[in-house]
């Protein structure tokens, strides 16, 4: 995917978020973005979902600039796949048809086809055997992968994850992990915030590291976390490395 | 089958065996005659028995299904007046905001028989609508529907903000958000107030009786000032009230049920 931003400002009340934020990148896959809790990386998240509406700023995705007109983000974002921190999943549907629902209401797929492609995902991502159980009597790591499969079942041009395993303890974390790598070998477009800083490596083809809202450093994964240039980054790594 | 069973629930669950049901309920009902029977012995009051409910059973039947039908369609007409109110309060036009708060906020605020009289001789006669039965069920709707209201607003408040997000970010539309996201949860959530307030509205319709809507509180009144036996007729009110709201209690837990899902 192609994503350049230019001038990006997002404030809320008198707290400036995303501040005259750049960013340009080109062919890649998955690109993570980390940084410090209140940094503002969740908002770019939700900026580039269609959620929020920034004060000022240009956003062009593959070569399409984005309106934030509410009728066109509308449009916009049906055809991106989110997934949230938790309570993706709508607690009165089953597994299945969290997943079908979107296909046939929003994107008028008949209902035999969405069932099918539901199925198919299910069962790539091992819950095929869960597929009648509602969100209730799913683990919080199966409601992650379920909400996750949701995202891929709507063929959207890419998915972005909000820090999809932070609700988690960690023995649920490495399986919603798994589900993601998964979706990086299929080189699926992604864009993730995430807290888990070996995670970060082994997915990243793009790491952004945001504080105060600017991008303070960009680069390779490899690079970015052995080399680290600014002085933010290098104590940021060194404390969420540190135990 | 040990004895402390039959009167204690193994947890709070209560799961309890139809023995212990039958032997509870009977025991409640034996202490609540026992306990009648020594109040009426007190009063030296001369029972007439069930011979004015046979006399008079023709009244005591036709009132009883008047007040079926009136709380019947008030039901109904509650329930649109109240889901339009919710529609008013969530409306972002700010007039038609206020107007509905402030309107439900005055018919929580005043009694209803307060309203009963402003309404019937008030608007009643300056819009020149005479019919009283019309009346009558128009204002045990409004009345009734400011309370559905709240108990459907509080109910679509409950639902958990990220859903409403993930619906957003799924493309749903906001008249789909409602249709297929918030209300089937909703109507769950608000069937326990919602029983709750239907009993209510069919135990108020008695206050109907004072601009004469011919119900069956009226029709009892009225018995009971040609044969002057009121505990008679009373308790023929209260048995025939309880006839019509245990039936709502028990739909509503059926239907309940019937909305659960996985928990």
């Amino acid at each position: 995917m192609e994503i350049n931003i230019s001038n990006l400002k997002k404030i809320y009340g008198d707290q400036v978020v995303i501040n005259n934020l750049e960013l340009n990148i080109k062919d890649i896959h998955s690109l993570v973005i980390i940084g410090p809790s209140g940094g503002g990386k969740s908002t770019l998240l939700r900026i580039l979902a269609g959620l929020e509406i920034p004060e000022e700023g240009i956003i062009t995705i593959n070569n399409k600039t984005l309106s934030f007109k509410e009728i066109d983000l509308h449009n916009y974002r049906k055809t991106i796949g989110v997934v949230f921190q938790a309570f993706n999943l709508f607690p009165h549907l089953s597994a299945i048809k969290n997943i079908t629902l979107p296909l046939e209401k929003v994107h008028k797929i008949n209902k035999n086809k969405a069932t099918l492609r539901a199925k198919i995902l299910l069962d790539r991502f091992q819950l095929g055997e869960h597929s009648h159980k509602y969100p209730s009597q799913l683990s919080g790591g199966q409601q992650q992968r379920v909400a996750i499969a949701r995202a891929v079942a709507l063929e959207s041009q890419f998915l972005l994850l909000d820090e999809p395993t932070s609700a988690l303890d960690p023995a649920l974390t490495s399986e919603v992990l798994d589900s993601i790598l998964e979706l990086k070998k299929e080189k699926k477009d992604l864009i993730l915030v995430t807290h888990e800083m070996g995670f970060a490596k082994n997915v990243a083809d793009y790491v952004l590291f945001i504080d105060k809202g600017k991008v303070l450093e960009a680069g390779k994964a490899d690079s970015l976390f052995s080399n680290p240039q600014t002085s933010e980054l290098k104590k940021f790594l060194g404390k969420t490395l540190k135990y | 089958m040990k004895i402390k069973h039959l009167f204690y629930a193994k947890d709070d669950k209560f799961n309890i065996a139809l023995s212990a049901k039958i032997v509870n309920t009977t025991l409640i009902l034996i202490i609540g005659i026992i306990f009648w029977n020594y109040a009426f012995n007190r009063l030296n009051y001369e029972s007439q028995g069930l011979s004015v409910f046979l006399e008079f059973r023709y009244k005591f039947i036709f009132g009883f299904f008047i007040t079926i039908l009136i709380s019947i369609f008030s039901l109904i007409c509650s329930l649109i007046i109240g889901s339009l109110l919710v529609i008013g309060q969530k409306s972002r036009f700010l007039p038609l905001h206020y107007f509905t708060k402030i309107f439900i906020e005055i018919i929580r605020g005043t009694p209803l028989i307060v309203q009963v009289y402003l309404f019937f001789y008030v608007f009643g006669t300056a819009l020149d609508i005479n019919n009283r039965y019309f009346m009558g069920v128009l204002i045990m709707a409004t009345f009734s529907g400011a309370y559905v209201a709240e108990i459907i607003r509080g109910g679509i408040d409950s639902i958990d903000k990220t859903q409403i997000e993930s619906a957003k970010a799924l493309g749903f539309t906001n008249l789909q958000k409602y249709r297929y996201i918030i209300l089937p949860q909703v109507i769950k959530r608000i069937m326990p107030p919602l029983a709750g307030q239907f009993a209510s509205l069919i135990k108020d319709s008695s206050l109907l009786s004072l601009i004469a809507v011919n119900e069956f509180t009226k029709n009892v009144q009225e018995v009971d000032s040609i044969t002057f036996t009121p505990i008679e007729n009373y308790a023929v009110l209260a048995i025939g009230y309880i006839l019509l709201t245990y039936p709502i209690s028990h739909l509503s837990k059926k239907l309940e049920k019937r909305f659960s899902y996985g928990d």
